[in-house]
Formats: structure tokens, sequence, C-alpha cells
């Protein structure tokens, strides 16, 4: 009988080498007269052991990683196949503390399963939240996803619910499901790892959505930058569309949803919703104002659902078993769990789905076990690059959308990036203007001229050149971008900026701990 | 990148395929970058007619997003993070690295033609910081040794 060997096919693992070692052991195991099974899985989320091997036993999956080419005929020498003893050996695959600590619900398949194998997504109890949808009224599939507390998981946490529930009852020919899969903030990676790791369950959940608010197409905008999700969600779709998961008459119920995978270009700003949308017409990424909310007036003037790809992707789970069961994790307003991103200088980076509710600290030092240079952590971003910087003073914040926006931080879409003692802080606040300078879509004028000034003053600043007055002037600027930009990157820039002059003055060669904005 | 030949779609197959798509546009300029490298100044007006644009509608588009080009890559184009999580594991020290080692800056070609060096905010694989893209291939934990490394391989490939 073949044994079964894991090698993830995921971009992360690929970076390190994945590929050439599933080649290796192909090659082994033939030079060997063994008989294998390859299956290239989603990655398990831990890439300090990536390239993670796995080997399917009696017992279950035992894990041997990091793997490198040069490792892989010791490893057949040392009977892997049969579990046998290896310095890579790390044992059972779900006994890893990393692992077990978490609640996997989003992430329940990824790793486990091959990504594109319908069969496999199946066997993993995939395709039930559809099954109970097609027999539930369209009121009755929001109410479920109300019930469950879901908030939108791009960043701005906005009830899924609510948002379906306008599109469900604003009359139209024409509704649209989008997907935001421009997952353009730096520290993040759950929603390639999904799409690369687990294509079907967002395909399922936009299929629901589509349902319950009555629309029969949708778009992924997926951005450039993710070759391979592309591939896997290009692979999905053409497998659901031939077995009637996709198309006119979905599993023979008479109803329709169609699915297109779009790319976007390079362009970060188009993760921001209307600027989306504009790019999905074939226009530059113009931020758009609100009003017209998008539920109402959205893609081509259609009523229009945009969620974030782990928003839907956790559709599913709740349409299976229940809004109810989905609300039992969290805590406060904070429901479920959230797939956080350790990334950055922290010794074991990766994906961490955890309910709402465990500390910074936690997270940083539990899962991260700390910085990977050994040195102290001097400050953590979280949220993506509009998120503000936390210090040590910090840490015990817990991780819920409430906690963090009373000390004037976000959680946004869960990254969560580490940086030891040697970060200068100035120098970062510096990348934040530059950055938002570069990715404007330049409609308003403080995001617009107010980056590009924000630049200028911070390379004034590192110079040392008048400080009372060009750090008071930054403040002043901050408070424009703030209050006078039309979308989040204008609006959230002085997040970082702000943070890092506000808990690390020294770096800006001042000494007073100013005043928190 | 690839090279245009015979049995490439031209720009007119492309338009034709994808023009009745709604929002056509994108889905074009995509086609014909995949197709050639990058989007040729003449295209720009067959573009515009099939989608009853202006000229100047089609320029703005194609200017607007990072990844467009209008001008011939290099053979392997890099893509090379400058985003925070690689900043906390030595990006800036590898960007300087690179850019000494193929004595270009961003957005410039190397004057053998083989490497464009473009920056790009993010490849999603910040849990294997640095990150870089050359071509579709990515790869984790790049160090000025294994940077060179890499670049020697693609060198002795040509």
């Amino acid at each position: 009988m073949s044994i079964t060997v894991y090698v993830p096919c995921d971009s992360g693992a690929i970076s390190l080498g994945a590929d050439r070692v599933a080649a290796a052991i192909s090659q082994q195991a033939m030079q060997r007269g063994l008989d294998i099974e390859l299956v290239r899985n989603g990655s398990r989320g831990m890439y300090w052991l990536e390239p993670l091997v796995e080997v399917a036993t009696d017992n279950g999956r035992i894990a041997f990683g990091p793997v490198q080419i040069n490792d892989v005929a010791g490893l057949f020498d040392a009977d892997f196949l049969s579990g046998g003893d290896h310095t890579l050996s790390l044992g059972l695959t779900e006994e890893l503390d990393y692992f077990k600590k978490q609640q996997r619900l989003t992430f329940a398949r990824v790793g486990i399963t091959d990504p594109i194998s319908l069969d496999g997504y199946l066997a993993h109890e995939g395709y039930r939240g559809l099954h109970n949808a097609l027999t539930m009224a369209q009121a009755d599939i929001v109410k479920a996803v109300t019930d469950s507390g879901l908030r939108g998981r791009g960043g701005a946490a906005f009830p899924t619910g609510i948002k379906w529930n306008t599109v469900l009852n604003t009359p139209s020919e024409q509704k649209y499901i989008i997907c935001n899969a421009d997952e353009g903030d730096s520290g993040t990676f759950s929603d390639r790892m999904v799409m690369e790791g687990d294509p079907f369950v967002l395909i399922e959940g936009m299929t629901i959505a589509g349902l319950a608010v009555g629309a029969t197409q949708g778009y992924i905008y997926l951005r450039i930058e993710y070759p391979h999700a592309h591939k896997a969600l290009t692979a999905a779709i053409e497998t659901a569309y031939q077995t009637g998961y996709l198309g006119d008459d979905i599993q023979g119920s008479g109803k329709t949803f169609h699915l297109e995978v779009r790319l976007g270009a390079g362009a970060y700003v188009c993760g921001e919703e209307t600027s989306l949308m504009e790019s999905l017409e074939g226009k530059r990424g113009l931020v758009r104002f609100k009003p017209p909310l998008p539920a109402i007036k959205g893609l081509f003037g259609q009523p229009t659902v945009v969620n974030n790809v782990i928003s839907l992707a956790s559709v599913p789970i709740i349409l299976d078993k229940g809004g109810e069961y989905y609300r039992d994790f969290g805590m406060g307003r904070s429901r479920g769990t959230l797939p956080l991103q350790l990334a950055g200088n922290l010794k074991h980076t990766g994906l961490v789905e955890i309910a709402f509710g465990l500390t910074l600290r936690e997270l940083l030092y539990g899962f991260g076990g700390g910085s990977a240079s050994g040195r102290p952590i001097k400050a953590v971003q979280v949220g993506g690059p509009l998120g503000a910087y936390l210090p040590e003073s910090q840490f015990d914040t817990p991780l819920d959308y409430e906690a963090f926006a009373a000390i004037w931080t976000v959680l946004g879409h869960g990254g969560v990036v580490a940086f030891d003692d040697t970060v200068d802080m100035a120098a970062m606040a510096k990348y934040s203007m530059e950055f938002c300078a570069i990715e404007s879509c330049g409609k308003c004028t403080p995001c617009r001229i107010g980056s590009t000034r924000g630049y200028e003053l911070m390379d004034e600043i590192m110079q040392g050149r008048e400080l009372d007055k060009n750090i008071s002037l930054l403040r002043s600027l901050c408070d424009t971008l703030l209050n006078g930009s039309l979308c989040a990157l204008g609006g959230m820039t002085p997040y970082p900026v702000l943070s890092a002059l506000n808990h690390f003055p020294e770096d800006f060669g001042i000494n007073e701990k100013a005043n928190i904005a | 990148m690839t090279e245009p030949s015979t049995t490439q779609p031209t720009v007119q197959d492309i338009i034709t395929a994808l023009k009745d798509k709604p929002g056509a546009l994108l889905p074009i300029l995509h086609g014909i970058q995949d197709a050639m490298g990058y989007i040729p100044p003449d295209s720009v007006p067959v573009i515009a007619r099939a989608l009853n644009l202006s000229r100047a509608e089609v320029h703005g588009v194609i200017s607007f997003y990072h990844y467009f080009r209008e001008t011939p890559p290099g053979k392997h184009t890099l893509h090379l993070c400058r985003a925070e999580s690689c900043q906390a594991m030595g990006a800036s020290e590898l960007e300087a690295h690179v850019k000494a080692k193929l004595d270009i800056d961003f957005h410039e070609t190397t004057a053998d033609g083989q490497f464009s060096l473009e920056p790009v905010y993010c490849l999603g694989n910040c849990a294997c910081s640095p990150a870089m893209q050359i071509g579709h291939d990515i790869y984790g934990r790049v160090s000025p040794d294994t940077f060179d490394g890499i670049i020697n391989e693609l060198e002795q490939s040509a």
C-alpha cells in the first residue's frame, strides 16, 4: 500500500524550497522502489518549520521540518515513511504546541487537504454550509450570519450580517458579491493562505452570500502579487462549475451563481472598497464618496456586498454549525475567531487562528517565541501599514476590536509585525508617509499633498532641524490627514506616525513623552 | 519576460476576446502585458477605439497602476519587498546590496537587459521575511548571500 507524504504547495513554503524538496522526495522514492503518494497540501502556518513534510501513519500525521533538499536522502535512510526517528522529526503535527493551542474554524482544512481536490473538501465537512443554505429562506441565511456576530475581517470590523441585510432589502435586477482579495496590508497573509490552501471554502462562502442577498454574479478581486492563489482559485472554480457547485443550477436547486477572478495591478488603494469597484469597472482606482453605500449603489451602480476573504471564508462554518456556535468564541463585541499573522522579527512566525481575547503579549511570546534576533522587542505594528505601533507597555491589551480602539490602535486584518530594539521609529514614521505618498489615489488633497509634505517634514526632523517647530507642524499635518481625508489611506497614516512619535519621542530627537492624541 | 513571437496572440486578438466583459480594460491590459511583457504605446489607440474610450482615459489607467509598464522589461523582473515586516528582518540592507550588485535603482533595467528591479509593498510572505519575487517565483528569508546565489543561477541558466 502506498504511503501518503505531504509537502505544502503554499507559496511561503515554496519560497523556502518546498518544490525542490517535493521533487527530491519523489525521486528518492522512485530510486528506492518505494510506493508513495505525494500530496501537495496547504501550509499548517508554522513557517519557521517550512518546508514541513508530513507522513501519514496509523497514529496520525508525523511532521518533519524544516526539510531542505540535502536532508531528503537522510530522511529515507532513517525510514521516515514509517515514522522513523530523525533529527528533523517533530512528532505528531497536531500535537505541536503552536498548532494545538489554536482554535481553527476558518482554517479548519488549511494544511490538511489537497487544496484543489473537491473530494478532499467534501470529506472534511466542505459544502455542508451551502447545502443548508439551499434549503433556507434568504432572510434566515442573513440572520444566521448576523447571529454569529461576524464582523468584517478586512479591518473595518463592520457587522457582516447588517451589510448583507441592506443588500437583501435593496431591490434590483442585478446584484453583486465582491470578494476583496487585494490583501495589500503588509504583515498580513491569511487571505493568501486560505486562497492557496482551501480555495473551495471561499467559493462556498461567496455562493452562500449570493443566495442570501439574491446576487447571481461574484468577482474575486485578487492582487497580482499572488500568482499561486490565482492558480488555485482558477482550478477550484473550474471544478466547481464542472460539478454543479457554480453555474445556473447549483446542485439542482435552480439557483444561479457565477464567479470570476479579476486581477488587480499593484495599487494598494484598490483594497479600499470603492476604489476596488472603480478598478473592477476598468477605471483608475479613485476612491468614491460615500454615501451612497456600496450595499445600495456599488459595482456598476448596483447593490453590492464587498467582503474580505476571511469574512466570506468564515460563512460556510456558520451556515454548517449555526450562528451560535461561532458566536460562542470570542469576547465582548468581538465574536468568533481571528486568524492572526505573526510576522517580522519573531522566532515563530506564522498563522494563529484563535478566539478574540488573547493578549498581544501571549501572542508575541507564547506563540511567537519572542524576537528572532534574540534582542528585546521594541515595537509591534498591528493591523497593517496604517496600524499604530505599540510599545511594550501596551502588550497586555487583549486582542479585541474595542480594547484596541480604546488605546488608539486597530486590530485591522490581524497582521502583527514585531521589531527589535535596533529599529529607528522616526525612520518607520518617515516610511509611513512615503508609503502613503506612493499609494495615494490622488483624489483628496490631505492625502495627496499631505503625505509628501509629511515625508519632507520627517526628513527635516531626522536631521534635527527646528525640532519644536517641525514636530508641531507634523502633528498639525496629521490632524489634517486624520480628519480631512476621503478614505483610510490618508485618514489612518497618522496612526503609525503619531504612535511612533508619542511612544518613542527619543527616536525623533525629543525627550518629553507627548500627550497621546 | 516572454519574447513576442508569431505564436503569441496579437493585441487585436486579446482585445477581441475580452472587450465584451464588463469592466474589460484591466483584463485587456493584463492580457497584453502577459503576452508582450509591457503595454506598447501603439496599442493604446487600438484599445481606446475598441472600448469607446479616449486615449487619455486608457493612458490614465495604465499610469495609475504600478504593475503596468509602457517600456519593455528586462529578461527577469525582480520585485523586492520594502514593507515593514521585511524591514524588520533586514530588507533595507538587502535593498542596498541588490542595487549595488545589479548597479541599478528601482524602476531601472540592467545594461545587459537581464534584470529589471521594482519595489513591491508586500508579497504576503511576511512570515519568511525578507521576501522577493522573480517573475512568478517567490523567495523567502533572502540574505545578500542567497541573493547572489539566485542571481548567479539565473545568469547561468540563460
